[in-house]
């Protein structure tokens, strides 16, 4: 359970530089605009409020109930977004953005980072997965990959 | 939950049931796909269409399911305002038949019609990443993964989906194996497209007939009704969501 949860902070971060890849000149937390974007990052335990602050340095193991992980609050160079993660019973099950620009450009961004997200998160627990659709998937060399794995993976566990 | 898999058509079928299911449908199931594949594959020396191209057989001759599926090719040519062709010049120059780019979809479709037809309620069958999905009421819906051309060992996204048909056609991996139909040249479109609709055989069809239009590619889809789309640019960076296909981002 703790492994799961150091993962999934560190996709969080790895995902905020994803999202962050077209950054400007402009620092983080210039929020454009409105003053109460985004929360606290870390850590969120749905019954008691989030208690960490810090940049995720040491997060509490998980215990197979319901968390909650907010990423920092990152700025693009086009507006502030941040990223959330919810586990239950030590698994991910949703990935939503607390705060994402607005514009066009990053819209387009995001249609592409926030699914990128979802796999980065997801594709770990490919049993959550029941098949997968690519252009890839027609070439032999498929047979022993992904949708081989998926196939296997619910023959022996259900 | 049941599952089957079998390597037809050059590419793994997977077939999965929820609840129970006879033997027999299965057995239906794979034996109408390999039917299928005897009477189609270009790759046979011996099936109807490789006797077709050859001169050998005349069209109205064939298999009533050859001559349907041909005029399937026909109606998809209408649809896709030429940009899907199952008439393209061979090596030589002579036109032949590939009925491949339809085939494959309707097959599938016409599969899971008979599980639904022999009392299959929930199911998922799957050939190489082109789909048809069924859920009872009271069933989740089947999470399916559309695959990221730029890493396919990756996930773009997870889409849930109760019933319906995925398609996928791209220029991943394989190369460019999609021909423009009106230059003859591959097509340098979207790297992948995803559609995502009530019918297999359309939904691939305008997968692939996007892919081969390239440029506009996008507006094209948002023309057909009943019918969602992702679409990969060549770059693979950059994602169109058609119709509200992607999961919404701020709620669940």
């Amino acid at each position: 359970m703790r492994r799961i949860t150091l993962a999934l902070v560190a996709t969080v971060a790895g995902v905020v530089l994803l999202l962050s890849y077209k950054t400007s000149l402009s620092g983080p937390g210039t929020n454009a605009g409105s003053g109460q974007v985004g929360a606290p990052p870390g850590i969120v335990r749905q019954a008691t409020p989030a208690p960490s602050t810090s940049d995720s340095a040491a997060p509490r193991p998980a215990t197979g109930g319901d968390v909650t992980v907010n990423g920092s609050l990152q700025d693009n160079g086009f507006g502030p977004i941040q990223v959330q993660i919810q586990v239950s019973g030590g698994k991910i099950v949703d990935v939503v953005a607390l705060a994402q620009p607005a514009d066009g450009h990053s819209r387009r961004i995001n249609s592409y980072a926030l699914p990128r997200l979802r796999q980065e998160v997801l594709d770990a627990q490919s049993a959550h997965i029941d098949a997968v659709s690519g252009a890839t998937a027609t070439s032999e060399a498929y047979v022993k990959s992904l949708q081989a794995a998926i196939d296997a993976a619910h023959l022996g566990g259900h | 939950m049941g599952t089957w898999v079998e390597h037809i058509m050059g590419m793994p079928v997977s077939l999965r049931v929820r609840g129970p299911v006879a033997p027999s449908t299965v057995d239906e199931v794979f034996a109408g796909l390999r039917l299928v594949d005897r009477l189609f594959s270009t790759y046979r020396p011996d099936s109807q269409i490789s006797r077709v191209n050859a001169g050998t057989l005349r069209l109205g001759d064939c298999d009533p399911l050859v001559r349907h599926a041909m005029g399937l090719c026909e109606e998809a040519r209408e649809r896709t305002g030429g940009y899907f062709d199952a008439l393209l010049p061979g090596p030589d120059g002579r036109p032949r038949w590939d009925p491949s780019g339809l085939v494959k979809g309707w097959a599938v479709e016409r599969a899971g019609a008979l599980l639904a037809d022999r009392g299959a309620t929930g199911f998922c069958l799957n050939a190489g990443g082109d789909m048809v999905l069924r859920s009872a009421p009271g069933q989740p819906p089947w999470r399916v993964g559309v695959e990221d051309p730029a890493a396919p060992d990756g996930l773009l996204t997870v889409l849930a989906v109760r019933d319906g048909a995925v398609a996928t056609s791209g220029t991943a991996r394989r190369g460019a194996h999609i021909l423009d139909p009106f230059t003859g040249r591959p097509a340098t479109g979207p790297v992948s497209v995803t559609v995502v609709g009530p019918s297999l055989t359309w939904a691939d069809v305008y997968a692939t007939a996007a892919v081969a239009r390239g440029t506009g590619a996008d507006r094209w889809l948002a023309g057909l009704p009943g019918y969602r789309a992702l679409v990969v640019d060549r770059t693979g960076t950059r994602a169109t969501d058609v119709g509200g296909l992607l999961p919404t981002q701020n709620s669940r």
